[in-house]
């Protein structure tokens, strides 16, 4: 949360949370501060992209300066920020005549994603849809449980589904006969989906009336944890032959994911796995988190599984 | 292997930034990254400088400040570092915590010519 403005978004995605009081102490020479505020959108946490400029008139050459400020500001945006930071420079290197400037920005890497994230957020939200951005390693069972899940779904739920994967449209062939808009994102040797890919597909697959978008992400537990795709919840899979510490082995996305689904459970009579060290992996990574055990082979936990996604909806 | 899109999309926003600015090239970059970013290092690293190649921010010279996992356990009121990736407080082993570091991959800053 953040503490200046109250939006939930600085949690969750963590920046550097600031309240700026802005009294500006700066002891050095002939250098010249200038601070920019360019918020590009009404989420200062994702898109706003603080810009100070340190400028220096003299030469480079062997330079070296320190200089420690404190200031604060108040833009005309409806929050302050606190910003403290000390810097040192050590230049033994030989620039152009030209002089440098440090250019300080504190905005975050994946920007650019998170701009089509919000747009997609926006456009769901307006058409009351809920999106779940579903992840997990290849093989966990992720389409086999949405062919069962769209079936169960079926006159309760108005379900699309958009599937990712690096090549072939298997998923979407497998999935099309089961009621719902399909459509395929190939990758191509991309290990995830953005939010640019998945937002450009809206208009082929979602109704008026589409109330569930499943989102398949590309099998991988690791890439697609850092992609906002403007989901509303992400839900991680994984089987009873995976190992009980793997949520501990890939932290972030369990971490991240709302709720977890624990697949096969069919298999369980042949494997020697303790469940509840799975459930303890899941806790420690997730504490109270969701956790779903099933089998949609055979049905076993299925209930549960469908009367959660259709209280997302309903 | 994502580092390779987030060092293409952080190469794109640097030379935004160069071209508000009227600056010509990219000297050095300050980059944050938290061990719960899902963000690798090593990998970030190498795919870096292929995304700067024939940038303006091509040869600039890449800082990686690595933050570690902060907790804020809601039982024992303690904020606390810790190196496990679990959601476990280490000071009182509550899980009533939650992260005030760790998730951030951020440019903090850069120098510019």
């Amino acid at each position: 949360m953040c503490e200046d403005c109250g939006c939930e978004e600085g949690n969750a995605r963590a920046y550097f949370e600031h309240n700026h009081d802005h009294d500006h102490e700066h002891t050095h020479g002939n250098e010249i501060h200038i601070h920019v505020y360019t918020d590009q959108s009404i989420d200062h946490h994702k898109n706003g992209i603080h810009i100070h400029v340190h400028l220096t008139g003299e030469k480079q050459d062997d330079h070296h300066h320190h200089h420690d400020h404190d200031h604060g500001h108040d833009h005309d945006h409806d929050h302050t920020h606190d910003h403290t930071h000390d810097h040192e420079h050590h230049h033994d290197h030989d620039h152009s005549e030209e002089p440098t400037r440090e250019i300080i920005l504190e905005s975050n890497v994946l920007a650019r994603n998170d701009g089509f994230a919000d747009k997609n957020r926006t456009f769901l939200k307006e058409r009351n849809c809920v999106a779940i951005n579903f992840i997990s390693s290849p093989g966990s069972g992720k389409t086999f449980l949405l062919e069962k899940t769209l079936e169960g779904l079926k006159g309760r739920v108005k379900c699309a589904v958009i599937a990712g994967d690096q090549q072939t449209d298997n998923d979407a062939v497998r999935l099309q006969s089961k009621g719902a808009p399909v459509v395929q994102i190939q990758t191509g040797s991309s290990c995830h989906l953005n939010a640019e890919q998945v937002g450009a597909t809206f208009k082929q697959v979602l109704e008026d009336d589409t109330e569930l978008l499943f989102i398949e992400n590309v099998g991988n537990l690791v890439c697609p944890a850092a992609f906002d795709l403007g989901e509303n919840i992400k839900i991680a899979l994984l089987s009873v032959t995976e190992g009980e510490d793997k949520p501990l082995k890939y932290p972030v996305i369990f971490h991240d994911a709302t709720a977890s689904v624990i697949t096969k459970n069919d298999l369980l009579e042949h494997l020697d796995v303790d469940m509840d060290k799975y459930r303890d992996s899941l806790n420690k990574i997730h504490p109270n988190g969701r956790i779903f055990e099933l089998s949609a082979l055979t049905g076993d936990g299925m209930d549960n599984w469908l009367n959660y996604l259709e209280s997302l909806v309903h | 292997m994502h580092e390779l899109s987030l060092a293409v999309d952080l190469v794109e926003q640097l030379v935004e930034v160069l071209e508000k600015e009227n600056a010509s090239r990219v000297i050095e970059i300050n980059v944050v990254m938290g061990a719960m970013s899902g963000v690798e290092r090593v990998p970030f690293e190498f795919a870096f400088p292929v995304a700067a190649e024939n940038t303006p921010v091509s040869g600039a010279v890449l800082n990686i400040e690595e933050v570690p996992l902060v907790l804020k356990c809601s039982d024992c009121n303690k904020e606390t570092e810790t190196d496990d990736l679990i959601m476990v407080c280490p000071n009182c082993n509550s899980v009533s915590v939650e992260i005030v570091q760790g998730k951030e991959f951020l440019v903090k800053s850069m120098e510019v010519q």
